[in-house]
């Protein structure tokens, strides 16, 4: 985590140089260098992406499993009522991709589908964001840093997946402090959190949690890359993603 | 001149130590919600903005709608309102620190907020509002104040508190439009995600804003020597009157896309506030009162003989008050987070917390407003500027 904030300690001197006007994107560039030096093994992307097999993993147990390992790898509270955080959750189809259909096939009625925060090209979360806390990085993730979000909840009315969670209270009221993730930070109340497609794993070289989770029902990749597995996972599968009539462009894709 | 706030009759002191024993009391809630989070709120994941950010809304109405007098007075050369402009000029002072003031209560991490300004964002719409809000502040505050104290002492006002004027006149609308834009923007909210949003924010402003500030004009005649130009009174009853009309209609312009084209998304939230879904009514009585109270403000306020009633007006413009309320206050953000991304209804209702913590900004509003208006009428008595109108009343 440290590196983002130095990279946020590096553009607000940006800022203060007088580059105030200059695109978020631009100084998102600025700041990737310093992200890139840390670990060799770093996975490296132009568009990550993800590509959710729902015949493998299609029930409320399976996807369980899946947001058990996200909210243990990013210590997300287990708070019950309707303030809960989640970054990855199970809903139904008609929830999930706002299609009612009447005569559905019996086994996709009742198919759960894993949902999580779609990391949009045309985020509209990054757009509304009055302090940048929530920005797009070059390889297309949608991440956020906790020290300057001001809670001002834009962000979640601009999200239609309903993909972020607002801190009411104190996250560590609801968190088994035994069983922390060191590695990864606790939030502190009053700000705005949702799945970051687990940068720091990626930094190390390693797979987002829930994938590593699914045992082979989720696919993590390059999308610019034609020879990456989510693109041969694309090419051989008919998916779908949510929402595509509102322009958001998800990098989230499902086969149905 | 601000001395002249310090003297008063006893219920002036009654009223200003009431107003500070609310925000104190208040303000013990605050600390609260500082120390627990905004978990004390109603709000939750599905309805994350509520009753604050619904005042907000509201309240830049008011602090915009100080231009149906002003406009007139500076454009069209309108006399009859050159006593009202101060109180216009006031009301949106008090009415922007109270935008201001919910602002603060509702984010999470008030201590940040200054982020908004190290690291200015202009495609967040949020950022514009920032810099639209205290402009206006400054810009009435600088304008109000300039031209009472040239008022007072028998001076012309200067040439340039004109040209800010006309600048303040342009500034109103782009407050109000800015704050509809934070709504209008957002993919996949569709009871906001319409091109007639910040027009019937504006309409809707229009009539409620000068409606509060006649009712409030209305009682500091009560309570001082201060008389309003009957003729201005009665003028901007009918610009209120001809706000609600088109009030209305942009409404209806919003039902009538809605339902002919059935589009379900269109619909949903108009279904949810006046009929229900889900079994979810929540709002359904809410809504009717406020479908009945309007188009009752509009047959009380329509026909002039009605109108130019100065014993009934203040009920015209009080259920016109509690009609528009409803409107932007309640059901715009209820209903714009209903259904929510899931098609599902969450239910949301403001807690009691919730409404002290809104009852502390309301009171700081009314503290300021009641001081500002203070001041200036008793500029007004003392210049005896305001005198002679109150003889044409009686005449
Ligand atoms: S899914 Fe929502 S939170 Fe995630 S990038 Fe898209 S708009 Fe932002
Ligand atoms: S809540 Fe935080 S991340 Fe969301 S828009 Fe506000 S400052 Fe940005």
């Amino acid at each position: 985590m440290n590196h983002t904030r130095r990279n946020f300690l590096k553009f607000a001197g940006l800022t203060a140089a007088g580059l105030c006007v200059a695109s978020a994107g631009s100084i998102m560039a600025a700041g990737a260098g310093a992200t890139e030096k840390v670990s060799e093994k770093a996975l490296k992307a132009k568009r990550w992406a993800m590509v959710i097999d729902t015949k493998k993993v299609g029930t409320k147990e399976a996807i369980d499993v899946l947001a058990k390992a996200c909210h243990a790898a990013h210590n997300v509270p287990d708070i019950p009522g309707k303030q809960n955080v989640k970054w990855l959750w199970a809903d139904g189809f008609e929830q999930a991709f706002d299609q009612p259909n009447n005569f559905m096939d019996e086994s996709l009625e009742k198919r759960q589908f894993a949902l999580l925060c779609n990391h949009c090209t045309n985020a509209s979360c990054v757009r509304v964001c009055p302090t940048q806390a929530t920005y797009k990085r070059p390889d297309g993730i949608v991440a956020m840093d906790y020290h300057r979000c001001i809670g001002c909840r834009y962000c979640m009315a601009a999200c239609p997946f309903g993909a972020r969670s607002f801190n009411f209270m104190e996250p560590r009221l609801h968190l088994d402090l035994t069983k922390l993730n060191k590695e990864f930070p606790t939030r502190m109340r009053g700000v705005v959190e949702k799945c970051n497609f687990c940068v720091e794993l990626l930094a190390q070289g390693k797979q987002p949690a829930c994938v590593e989770a699914s045992a082979g029902a989720l696919v993590f990749g390059d999308l610019s890359d034609p020879a990456s597995e989510v693109r041969k996972v694309l090419r051989e599968h008919y998916t779908i993603r949510r929402k595509p009539a509102l322009g958001t462009e998800p990098s989230v894709y499902y086969i149905i | 001149m601000l001395e002249k706030a310090l003297k008063g009759s006893p219920k002036y002191y009654m009223w200003i130590g009431f107003l500070l024993l609310i925000i104190l009391g208040a303000s013990g809630v605050y600390l609260m919600q500082l120390m627990q989070g905004l978990t004390i709120t109603g709000m939750s994941r599905d309805v994350s903005w509520g009753f604050y950010i619904a005042q907000f809304t509201y309240l830049v109405g008011l602090a915009a709608s100080g231009v149906m007098i002003v406009l007139p007075y500076y454009f069209h050369h309108y006399k009859q309102f050159k006593d009202l402009v101060i109180f216009g000029e006031f009301m949106a002072i008090g009415a922007v620190v109270m935008c201001l003031g919910f602002i603060v209560v509702d984010i999470g991490q008030p201590q940040r907020m200054l982020n908004v300004l190290l690291y200015p964002t202009p495609n967040s719409i949020l950022f514009w509002d920032m810099v639209v809000l205290n402009g206006y502040l400054i810009l009435n505050v600088v304008v109000g104040w300039t031209c009472l104290e040239c008022d007072r002492q028998h001076l012309p006002h200067p040439k340039w508190s004109k040209t800010l004027a006309y600048v303040s006149i342009i500034w109103a609308f782009s407050i109000h439009t800015v704050t509809a834009f934070l709504y209008q923007g957002l993919p996949g909210r569709h009871y906001w995600l319409t091109a007639i949003l910040a027009a019937r924010f504006l309409a809707s402003a229009f009539c409620s804003g000068p409606a509060i500030l006649l009712l409030v004009i209305m009682l500091t005649q009560k309570v001082s020597t201060f008389k309003a130009n009957a003729e201005g009174i009665a003028t901007l009853a009918k610009i209120i009157t001809y706000a609600m009309c088109v009030n209305v209609f942009f409404f209806l312009l919003e039902v009538f896309t809605a339902f002919y084209s059935g589009i379900p998304g269109h619909m949903h939230s108009i279904v949810y506030l006046f009929v229900g879904v889900h079994g979810h009514h929540e709002l359904v009585p809410f809504m009717w009162t406020a479908a009945v109270l309007g188009i009752g403000s509009l047959c009380l306020l329509i026909p002039p003989k009605l109108r130019d009633n100065m014993k009934l007006l203040p009920w015209s413009l009080a259920i016109l008050v509690i009609a528009t309320w409803i409107d932007k206050g309640l059901g715009l953000l209820i209903g714009g987070f209903n259904p929510n991304p899931f098609e599902q209804i969450t239910p949301y209702w403001p807690t009691g917390k919730e409404l002290i913590v809104s009852a502390m900004i309301y009171a700081i509003g009314a503290l300021v407003v009641t001081i500002l208006f203070k001041v200036a009428t008793e500029v007004k008595e003392e210049t005896g500027a305001s005198q002679k109108p109150a003889a044409s009343v009686e005449a």
